[in-house]
């Protein structure tokens, strides 16, 4: 009994939740044309969220390469097949490791830091200074910094995938001696644009969500320090959620 | 309405305003008229919503009900591109000053020009010049806010607020943590401004002797209603106990200087005994 009022409540609110988000998204539209007009604001996003993630999204990425170098040759090796380490290596990160694994690094790195900027932002009657100077905190805050992350991360999930590809290839081919031919044929042989597209549709998607979460938890964040402590928080474990199932729903969609 | 009555009109009309923050009574039938091109003083026991009161007339939030009219228009009912036409004609100092943190002291000052106008950079170099000038911080144009003390973001808040020569402005405690040169330099900026430009000021302050020097009328706001108003004079000269202690700053009187509270001796006593 108390469990299932416990889970109903909870479940209401998160629905309630994402109306909210949507609904914010709905503003954010709203404020685009200013932004159109000046598309200087979302290229400096663009610069401040890559910036602030390619060290980790590199680093990551070839040890997230090393290790399906590793495993993957070790499940090949099995079936005599150390061959086809090169596509299987792409394929997984193409399709799947590559748009999940960045966006959950995005969401912890350049996510938790615009939350918290815009929150600050809030805190210090800096977006009230914007309204009474007649200047939309909407479109100069929030959307270059949507559409900055949003473009960021398909950007950042192709530095993820081809530094990757590169860890497989140091681990495949330099150390356990997977042919160096056979390596980059095979995964031109099976590797189809179908499998990039998914994989850029999925970046595309997470990229969405993951920085409007973390805009708008910024922008919606108690005005105080533990109020922006918490926003971050939020940001991370709802972006972190909401990419993992919507990988299942675009994998279930595209196969 | 014609233009001369429109000219005589009240620059803020606020009548029987109500509202209320999470639960609680701020403003319980408020009334107050600033006139066109004067400076108006209010002041209050801390707490009593004087910020909310610039809230309210900036139009960002919305009261319960009442009338707030702001050059003859209904804020409240006003939508977004009305309010914000009638925005750009003010200026607000904020309470902390609430400069952008990313922005260097001269792009904080020339950040509402370049949003507003179209002039060209050397134009808005001169303007922001003269502006930081004015407040006696040309020379920290460079720094960024987080370099300033509190006074000197103040003056430079002071600053942005003014860049546009606005026909209203705002300002919430500009003396608030100034040297008395500062401060000094402030109220004559508040004057001349007055003076030259005929601007309409309001000022929410605490400091009753220096505004007393400047200030056209004071409005005293305490417990959601205006409790005394008029020239400074006539204030320090009112036969309301609760003013006369506001103006002359006595801590005993009708204004309680503290929250309310239970008994003193009954808490801290209770406390030693539990
Ligand atoms: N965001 C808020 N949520 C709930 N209550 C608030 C909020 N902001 C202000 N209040 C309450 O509204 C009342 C008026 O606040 P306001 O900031 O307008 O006071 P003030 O007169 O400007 O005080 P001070 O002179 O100290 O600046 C206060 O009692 C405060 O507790
Ligand atoms: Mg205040």
């Amino acid at each position: 009994m108390n469990t299932a009022s416990f889970l109903s409540r909870r479940l209401i609110e998160g629905v309630g939740k994402l109306g909210a988000v949507g609904w914010f998204a709905i503003g954010m539209l709203a404020a685009l044309p200013y932004v159109l007009r000046r598309p200087a604001l979302v290229v400096q996003q663009i610069h401040n969220a890559g910036v602030l993630s390619l060290v980790i999204i590199m680093t990551s990425g070839f040890f997230v390469g090393m290790v399906i170098g590793l495993q993957g040759y070790d499940a090949f090796s099995r079936l005599r097949q150390e061959d086809l380490l090169g596509a299987g290596a792409a394929l997984t990160l193409l399709k799947e490791l590559g748009p999940v694994v960045t966006a959950l690094l995005f969401a912890g790195r350049a996510g938790t830091a615009l939350t918290a900027e815009i929150g600050l932002m809030r805190a210090t009657d800096q977006l009230s200074a914007m309204e009474v100077m007649a200047i939309d905190p909407m479109g100069r805050i929030a959307v270059p910094r949507w559409l900055g992350g949003a473009i960021s991360v398909p950007l950042l999930t192709a530095v993820f995938n081809s530094v990757g590809i590169l860890g497989a290839y140091f681990v495949g081919v330099r150390l356990m001696g997977v042919d160096n031919g056979a390596f980059w044929s095979q995964m031109q042989e099976f590797v189809e644009p179908a499998d990039v597209w998914e994989g850029v549709i999925k970046s595309a998607v997470f990229g969405l969500v993951a920085s409007l979460i973390a805009v708008f938890e910024g922008y919606t964040a108690e005005p105080t320090a533990e109020g922006v402590g918490l926003a971050t928080t939020r940001t991370v474990v709802l972006t972190s959620v909401l990419v993992l199932i919507l990988d299942y729903m675009i994998t279930a969609l595209l196969l | 309405m014609s233009a001369i009555s429109a000219a005589m009109a009240p620059m803020i009309e606020v009548s029987d305003l109500r509202y209320d923050s999470a639960g609680r009574r701020i403003f319980a039938g408020l009334n107050l008229a600033i006139r066109r091109g004067s400076i108006t003083a209010i002041m209050g026991p801390s707490g009593t919503g004087k910020t909310t009161l610039l809230r309210l007339i900036t139009g960002q939030i919305r009261p319960k009900s009442g009338q707030l009219k702001v050059d003859g228009a209904e804020v409240a009912s006003l939508d977004r591109r009305e309010l914000f036409r009638l925005r750009r004609r003010m200026g607000m100092l904020f309470q902390n000053s609430a400069l952008l943190t990313d922005y260097s002291v001269f792009d904080n000052v020339a950040f509402p020009v370049r949003e507003h106008t179209a002039l060209d950079e050397r134009l808005i170099r001169t303007l922001v010049l003269m502006k930081l000038q004015a407040v006696g911080l040309r020379g920290a144009a460079d720094l960024m806010p987080a370099q300033l003390s509190g006074g000197m973001s103040r003056r430079v808040a002071l600053a942005r607020a003014m860049v546009l020569d606005p026909d209203l402005l705002l300002y919430d405690e500009p003396f608030s943590g100034l040297d008395p040169i500062s401060m000094g330099m402030v109220l004559r900026l508040i004057k001349v401004n007055n003076d030259v430009l005929g601007v309409t000021s309001v000022v929410v302050t605490h400091d009753v002797e220096e505004i007393s020097r400047i200030a056209d009328y004071c409005y005293v706001v305490s417990g959601g209603q205006v409790i005394g108003a008029g020239t400074p004079a006539e204030l320090g000269q009112s036969d309301s106990a609760m003013v006369r202690q506001f103006m002359s700053g006595a801590p005993d009187g009708p204004v309680p200087f503290h929250y309310p509270a239970a008994a003193y001796e009954t808490q801290l006593l209770g406390g030693q005994r539990s």
